[in-house]
């Protein structure tokens, strides 16, 4: 059996996004700046799209600002509410410590500038505490970015609580949404965000695309010089293809979100309850605030990588700690920032679901994941040191 | 980034040669430490001609920290104590079709392991080894600057 578990890396195209990507291919190529027939054909697709974006949002279309990925949105986003802040001579920015690395890379970028950054702590079940970003709030504080819900382990961050309270203090507030967008609710007006970073892959849409929503009236400086395009703001001829088939499975997402969410939260919980019986294994993140396809668990006495290979070898794709992570040697910051230690955190899997996985898979995940964690425990020594000081869980079960 | 594995490293991994424990081993050497992500632990069955009659090994850490535990294991059974201690970490690595350059530090921990182990049969014994020490080897630690 093959089971792609890995949606919160990225997700397969939708049907509806290459339905409508593929005609843009063919027939729209038209430069949405041309007077002509073609560019016209363009800029009124175009615009759809950016209606359409904003429906979703529940944001008007002049909010909406296409650019190449998330990453990029939040890299806007950041620098540019900053730069507004240091105007106002205000330098001093709040966020939290288990952010994204397009946010928090982009915060040291800042910092290397003489901005101030407070990295809210997120306690043990990964959600920051909004006493506390009152606390953190300054005079000279002019930017709060902290993320809808959290890529590793699915929590999902009091927004519209952050939002109200920097209204109230008339705070920036900036929202890294790419996990959340196409899987729950999500309304920048009701959530009283300011600035919000979306990207499409996270829901049936190519790599590529994404979008920052920008209030009115916030004055963004122009990311990239060169055109009219995004009203001058970001120029660079549109990628009009990605943005049609973003808008399309965005609209998709957004028309099924309720059932798509029943239909991927009860594959969750089953997974979770499943995985639960592992001995010596945890659950990471908020169980009651949760995304509703994130499943993350630790397991002690083994180790990551060897965990997801050996899933993988049995077709089952997942990734340990965010993708980005696997990449590099450390544990993830986002697990040691609910306080976990390192040797278990090294142990760490998630899995990512979306709509079009099974309960049949689900089943599969937990006929494989059980008996990969027992071999690879039984050729650790780590495990065995544990032994040393408890009686054997296999043992016992049999 | 996704790390690219060689296909002996895939192999090893998936299915490791002499995994397990040997309870009357006379020489047990485990390297490295959990913090990092790596601990290798080697049992020795060492006969009298000094010749390494059975090796078997336990290790937690990733793909190439387990494939370089078990290739290790199949470089050095049979063959003498003395050839074991010459063992080094690059022919562990040629040995596997290389290794991702983050991952060196997994053969370093595989020669450390070896020597360790043998370090253990001498010290049993009451004999001093130097050729036991490794010299590029880090103490207790997994060669990363940031966790010494």
């Amino acid at each position: 059996m093959f089971v792609y578990a890995d949606n919160a890396a990225t997700t397969a195209m939708s049907k509806a996004a290459v339905d409508a990507m593929l005609p843009a291919m063919h027939e729209l190529y038209g430069n949405p700046s041309s007077l002509h027939q073609k560019g016209r054909e363009a800029n009124l697709a175009l615009m759809a799209a950016r209606r359409t974006v904003a429906e979703c949002l529940g944001a008007k279309p002049e909010e909406i600002y296409f650019t190449g990925c998330g990453t990029e949105s939040d890299n806007w986003a950041i620098t540019e509410g900053a730069r507004l802040g240091a105007a106002a001579g205000k330098k001093h920015i709040i966020s939290d410590a288990i952010e994204h690395h397009a946010v928090l890379h982009t915060l040291a970028k800042l910092e290397k500038e003489g901005f101030e950054v407070t990295y809210l702590p997120v306690h043990e079940n990964g959600i920051v505490r909004l006493e506390e970003l009152a606390a953190a709030i300054r005079p000279d504080t002019c930017l709060v970015t902290i993320m809808y819900s959290n890529n590793e382990i699915g929590t999902i961050q009091p927004v519209r609580e952050i939002g109200a309270l920097c209204r109230e203090k008339g705070i920036l507030f900036h929202c890294d949404a790419v996990q959340a967008v196409g899987h729950m609710p999500v309304d920048v007006v009701k959530d009283n965000i300011d600035m919000l970073a979306l990207s499409g892959h996270k829901f049936h849409a190519p790599k590529g695309v994404g979008a920052l929503y920008c209030r009115k009236g916030i004055k963004l400086r122009n990311f990239i010089e060169g055109g009219a395009q995004e009203r001058g703001k970001r120029g660079g001829t549109e990628a009009i293809p990605s943005i049609l088939a973003m808008a399309a499975a965005m609209k998709e997402s957004c028309d099924h979100l309720e059932e798509n969410m029943a239909k991927v939260t009860a594959m969750r919980d089953k997974l979770i309850q499943g995985l639960s019986a592992i001995p010596y294994s945890r659950c990471n993140g908020d169980p009651d605030h949760k995304a509703p396809g994130i499943v993350s668990f630790c397991f002690e006495g083994i180790e990551g990588e060897s965990l997801l290979l050996r899933l993988d070898l049995a077709g089952i794709c997942a990734s340990s700690g965010s993708a980005c992570t696997s990449g590099s040697l450390d544990p993830s910051h986002v697990l040691l920032a609910l306080g976990m230690p390192h040797e278990i955190a090294h142990g760490s899997l998630r899995l990512s679901l979306c709509e079009y996985n099974t309960m049949e898979e689900v089943d599969y995940i937990l006929q494989v994941v059980p008996q990969v964690v027992k071999e690879l425990r039984q050729m650790s020594p780590v495990w065995l040191h544990m032994l040393e000081h408890m009686p054997d869980p296999y043992q016992s079960a049999q | 980034m996704a790390m690219e594995y060689s296909e002996k490293v895939m192999e090893h991994f998936a299915h490791p040669h002499n995994v397990g424990v040997i309870e009357d081993a006379n020489g047990i050497g485990e390297v490295g430490n959990a913090k990092c992500g790596d601990i290798m632990r080697m049992y020795l069955k060492i006969n009298e001609d000094e010749i390494i009659e059975d090796v078997k090994f336990q290790t937690f850490g990733c793909a190439s920290a387990i494939a370089t535990s078990s290739i290790a294991t199949d470089m050095i059974k049979g063959k003498p104590v003395s050839e074991a201690l010459t063992l080094t970490n690059q022919a562990v690595v040629e040995a596997l079709d290389g290794l991702p350059a983050v991952k060196v530090h997994c053969s370093v921990l595989a020669e450390q392991a070896v020597k360790a182990a043998v370090a253990d049969y001498y010290k049993n014994k009451g004999i001093p080894c130097d050729d036991c020490l490794c010299e590029h080897c880090p103490a207790g630690g997994c060669g990363r600057e940031e966790h010494q």
